[in-house]
């Protein structure tokens, strides 16, 4: 799947998609890939202020845990129940049934330290090798 | 040499075909000041024979007496099936069930044992067992506060001593705060729990039936707790009571902690037992230790496998929210083929059984001209008072009787006794220990 | 197979139970105290025999065939053990019995006995598991530097441990570094060093590694560790391969646990009850948890009094009952008997790795121990660890530790213990060769593996998403 060029991406390939002044997030096709089966997604409370790059959700595979960051700082909005009960979503469509929380930012300026699709695209081949 | 099937020939052709000259060769990467010069100072050998009569000898240095002794660990009748089950080397000598496909035996097993026991409990999800109640309880402490993300528990004086300085240590050294709270008349004193639960209060918790015997007012005591959003802990000593007495379940409990000793495991001087717990589904990702779930294999035929494991150890490793590895699997199916050989009218009438005998003998006591602690509700326990525990106690133990004297565990209950009944309780052995406090008593 | 459940009949019972002896009392319990319903099956006696004999022929144990789990030693289990735990006097004992002098004397001996092994001043036969153990020695390793008034929060672990260690190490409210092994799979002393600061409260490490591998610089490795005043704990999982050979007490361990259930024979049951005693050096022995078991003059006794104890981790005693056959496996053994013990269970594995090291990538090709990590390295067919793993079950074996440690992709670990002839060994082998020829012209049948057994492999991410933890009948 390629890296959607309407969003910004980080080094622990999470996606941000900006809308006014709220960023819809989750991780990228990548990530989804070397998580294999994801079988539970553990989702920050709505109200929960995060800063950028901090650890604020979790993934489980049967065989492995894996932390996701907040690629923004700000305010937890709104998350997507969906993925109580159907976790496959994110493997199936990461970029956009399987978003995982809405943040209302606190610092455009944040979404310059990250990467643009084809930087990240870049990004990955490296780290494949 | 025992259990050694290589004899010497053996291990001179292996070593020969993988061209190593010596055993000693085997051990080169030992630093030699630290080989090991001389024979482990321990016994010579004993051969099989020597061996059992030795074991023999060691166990008859103990004296099996007429238990009126609960307090944790209870004398119950073990149904012949169940030993000649867990004693099938199928189970007994198998590894953990990590390999689903040849293990389908005991993660049925214990899937049905993690059934009964939300059953008889009314909870949503059992695990495959702890090592015992009060690590169980300990266990249930950090569950509370880590699902709360309060760092307070309140606990009962009523719990049983052992299990309230296991839940010490644990929360010591994981920075809980524990507040005791005191009791009245035999009972968790709600005044008390009114007066010292907080916004920080993660759980209140109660035993019931309590180390004293007697039964706890369960629903009362959750509305308590739910109302500071504080989870409610039922611990069970005595789970053979779940036969007659209302689940914890039903009661308000938000979550189990108990010993199922009592299900089919001797008394073994203390161990191994069967630590349970149990809590409603929405805590399921917080409840520590192995699960078993059902699935489908490829075929589509049910099978059963451990599952959530991305919460154990192995593999969350310092995020685990317990480092338990095992569980006393053996324990639980012993306690599994109780239960089905019970059943539902079997497990009734054992505690039926136990409920009338233990009424008997206080009745008989306080005629007596004994005193009961408290004139609450109980099942299979109770505690009398009398003028000379240490003395009635000897008295008891030289006609190979005993209960339980409580100073030791509460200094202010001097001359206090705390009694267990069972159906193993015969009306003779009843009487005659009612005869001999008597002679005490005058 | 149908679950009891579905085989419970109305007015069934498995049990004769015999009348209440006393006159009946009505209303002992007031009405909103009891229970309604009373929800177990109802079977009669031939029923469960034949449900729980049916269920036994679906699992494999040690007396079944070889079991060669890397690190969890699944060695032969003597029957005499079995049969001296059943003698009344021991089942029988209540915990607060105080007619119990043999037990007493056993635990007391026992102790003895494993420090003497171990080198180690003393033991605590509390703990219920290695796991149990390991909390316990942290817990001692924390109270010590409390006392001393000294704050340190970090435990240092090395990158092929146990996931207990670091999980152990969270629950004393520890935080956990992680150094990575050496090329030759060790702890690497510069890393070591760089990480070990006053902060650190102690090391956690495994002697023989995960990887099979005795630290050949472990005197130096404790140096470093004392030199900052931090401690050195053991995980004494493989102590099989030390057995009258070297103790960990000269290697300069101050806190360590053993597992009964591995390297002292006691029965897996399935996932326990296991045993994990711990040991310490003399100046520790006073943060052991209560009761401790003394002896004086010819007289055992529990000693429940010493304020600087860690307290309790458990209720009464420990496992009694694991102990007992520990107690009665190291007086059937003796001095000579151990130390052929660990000298088997180490030509047994280098045997085995010298042969399949020609056939399967061997990571780290030294002398090892008691066991030795391959890896699924080079298999053809894009055929994997657990593909050989589910293969060998086909092969009526139980497949070895899989994935474990983490440092070696697909890792296969290889424990054969002392208790396997060298035909079961050769027997293995030839499975295994016998594997690696089929992933070469016939891989689907390593992939559809196992399609002997039972059920064929099951589908666990759809029992970790839709969990379905008890049986609901369908009314």
């Amino acid at each position: 799947m390629e890296s959607p060029k309407d969003r910004k991406y980080s080094k622990e390939h999470e996606w941000v998609k900006l809308e006014g002044d709220v960023a819809t997030c989750g991780i990228t096709d990548f990530a989804q890939h070397q998580l294999t089966d994801i079988v539970f997604i553990e989702l920050p409370e709505k109200g929960k202020q995060v800063e950028q790059a901090k650890q604020i959700a979790v993934v489980e595979s049967v065989k492995s845990v894996s932390d996701i960051f907040a690629p923004v700082s700000g305010e937890i909005i709104e998350i997507n129940e969906k993925l109580t009960d159907n976790p496959e979503t994110v493997n199936k469509n990461p970029f956009d049934e399987g978003w995982m929380f809405k943040i209302k930012i606190k610092d455009k300026a944040e979404l310059d330290k990250l990467l643009s699709a084809e930087d990240y695209e870049k990004f990955t081949k490296e780290e494949k090798h | 040499m025992a259990y050694i099937p290589n004899t010497d020939k053996d291990r001179e052709d292996m070593l020969k075909d993988i061209g190593i000259s010596s055993i000693k060769q085997l051990f080169k990467d030992i630093p030699t000041e630290i080989l090991l010069k001389k024979k482990l100072k321990i016994p010579k050998p004993l051969s099989e024979l020597e061996l059992k009569q030795h074991l023999s000898n060691l166990s008859k240095k103990n004296s099996i007496i007429k238990q009126f002794i609960g307090a944790g660990s209870y004398n119950h009748f073990i149904p012949s099936v169940v030993n000649h089950i867990i004693s099938r080397s199928e189970f007994y000598t198998a590894y953990t069930p990590y390999q689903p496909e040849m293990s389908q035996g005991i993660l049925q097993a214990i899937y049905e044992y993690q059934t009964m026991i939300c059953n008889l409990t009314g909870m949503d999800i059992s695990n495959a067992s702890m090592y015992d109640g009060a690590s169980a309880l300990a266990e249930t402490c950090i569950m509370a506060a880590n699902i709360t993300r309060r760092n307070e528990i309140l606990i009962s004086k009523t719990i049983h001593p052992e299990y309230r300085e296991t839940v010490k240590t644990y929360c010591h050294f994981h920075n809980i705060n524990l507040t005791e709270i005191d009791f009245t008349d035999g009972i968790t004193s709600i005044e008390n729990v009114k007066s010292k639960i907080t916004e920080k209060t993660a759980a209140v918790i109660i035993q019931n039936p309590n180390f004293f015997g007697y039964l706890e007012n369960l629903k009362e005591l959750g509305n308590i707790a739910h109302e500071k959003k504080a989870l409610l802990v039922a611990c069970i000593t005595e789970p053979t009571s779940l036969g007659i007495i209302k689940s914890p379940g039903e009661l308000g409990a938000d979550i189990i902690a108990g010993e199922g000793q009592s299900f089919g495991n001797p008394l073994n001087f203390g161990g191994p037992y069967l630590g349970i717990i149990a809590t409603k589904k929405g805590y399921m990702r917080h409840i520590p230790g192995r699960i078993v779930g059902l699935t489908t294999d490829t075929k589509e035929n049910k099978g059963f496998i451990l599952t959530l494991q991305a919460r154990e150890q192995h593999i969350r490793r310092e995020r685990a929210p317990s480092n338990i590895c095992s569980n006393q699997a053996l324990c639980a199916l012993a306690a599994t083929v109780y239960l089905a050989t019970l059943g539902k009218q079997g497990l009734k009438n054992i505690a039926e059984l136990s409920l009338q005998k233990s009424h008997y003998l206080l009745n008989k006591l306080k005629e007596s001209g004994c005193q009961e602690l408290s004139t609450k509700p109980f099942y299979n326990e109770f505690t009398i008072k009398v003028n000379n525990a240490k003395k009635i106690n000897e008295l008891l133990l030289k006609n190979k009787i005993a209960c339980l004297e409580l100073e030791k565990f509460y200094p202010e209950l001097k001359d206090s006794l705390l009694i267990c009944v069972t159906e193993m309780n015969s009306k003779k052995d009843m009487d005659k220990l009612v005869k001999i406090i008597n002679q005490k008593v005058e | 197979m149908e679950l009891i459940f579905e085989k419970s009949k109305e007015g069934r019972i498995g049990v004769a139970l015999p009348e209440l002896d006393v006159p009946e009392q009505k209303d002992l319990i007031p009405e909103e105290y009891l229970r309604d319903e009373l929800d177990l099956p109802e079977l009669s006696e031939v029923d469960i025999i034949r449900h729980f004999t049916a269920l036994s022929r679906r699992n494999f144990g040690v007396d079944n065939s070889f079991y060669p789990l890397g690190s969890c030693t699944m060695k032969y289990n003597p029957k005499i053990n079995e049969d001296v735990a059943q003698l009344p006097n021991f089942t029988n004992l209540h915990p607060y019995n105080p007619l119990n002098k043999g037990a007493l004397e056993l635990m007391y001996e026992l102790d003895q006995m494993l420090s003497e092994i171990t080198g180690m001043a003393k033991f605590t036969l509390q703990p219920a598991a290695g796991a149990h153990g390991e909390l316990t020695g942290l817990m001692i390793i924390k109270k010590y530097f409390e006392e001393k008034g000294e704050k340190r929060k970090i435990v240092i672990v090395p990158d092929s441990s146990h996931g207990t260690n670091p999980a152990t190490a969270s629950m004393a409210n520890f935080n956990t570094i992680t150094i990575k092994s050496d090329e030759k799979g060790m702890v690497d002393l510069e890393e070591l060093k760089k990480n070990m600061t006053e902060e650190v409260a102690a090391l956690m490490l495994t002697n023989p590694n995960t990887l099979g591998l005795f630290e050949e610089n472990i005197l130096e490795i404790s140096k470093i560790v004392h030199e900052k005043g931090a401690l050195v704990y053991c995980d004494g999982a493989n102590m099989n391969a030390m057995l009258g050979i070297t103790k960990p007490g000269d290697q300069g361990i101050d806190v360590l646990h053993l597992n009964l259930h591995k390297t002292f024979s006691t029965p897996h049951g399935c996932g326990g009850p296991g045993s994990g005693p711990v040991g310490v050096r003399t100046d520790l022995v006073k943060y052991l948890p209560l009761p401790t078991i003394e002896k004086e003059n010819n007289n055992y006794k529990l000693n429940h009094k010493n304020d600087r104890s860690i307290g309790r981790i458990k209720a009464f005693y420990g496992n009694f009952n694991v102990m007992l056959k520990a107690y009665t496996y190291i007086r059937a053994l003796g001095p000579i008997g151990l130390k052929a013990v660990a000298e088997n269970a180490v030509l047994n594995a280098n045997y085995m790795k010298e042969k399949l090291k020609k056939h399967f990538d061997l990571p780290f090709n030294s002398l090892c121990k008691h066991e030795f990590v391959l890896s699924d390295k080079g298999m053809p067919n894009s055929i994997t660890t657990m593909d050989i793993a589910k293969r060998l079950i086909d092969k009526g074996f139980h497949p070895p530790t899989v994935y474990f440690p983490l440092i070696v992709h697909g890792a296969i670990m290889i424990e054969p213990t002392e208790t396997e002839s060298r035909e079961m060994l050769d027997s293995f082998m030839e499975a295994m060769i016998n594997i690696k020829q089929e992933a070469e012209t016939n891989p689907d049948l390593l992939k559809n593996a196992p399609s002997t057994t039972p059920v064929t492999r099951l589908d666990a991410v759809k029992a970790a998403r839709h969990p379905e933890l008890m049986y609901t009948c369908q009314r």
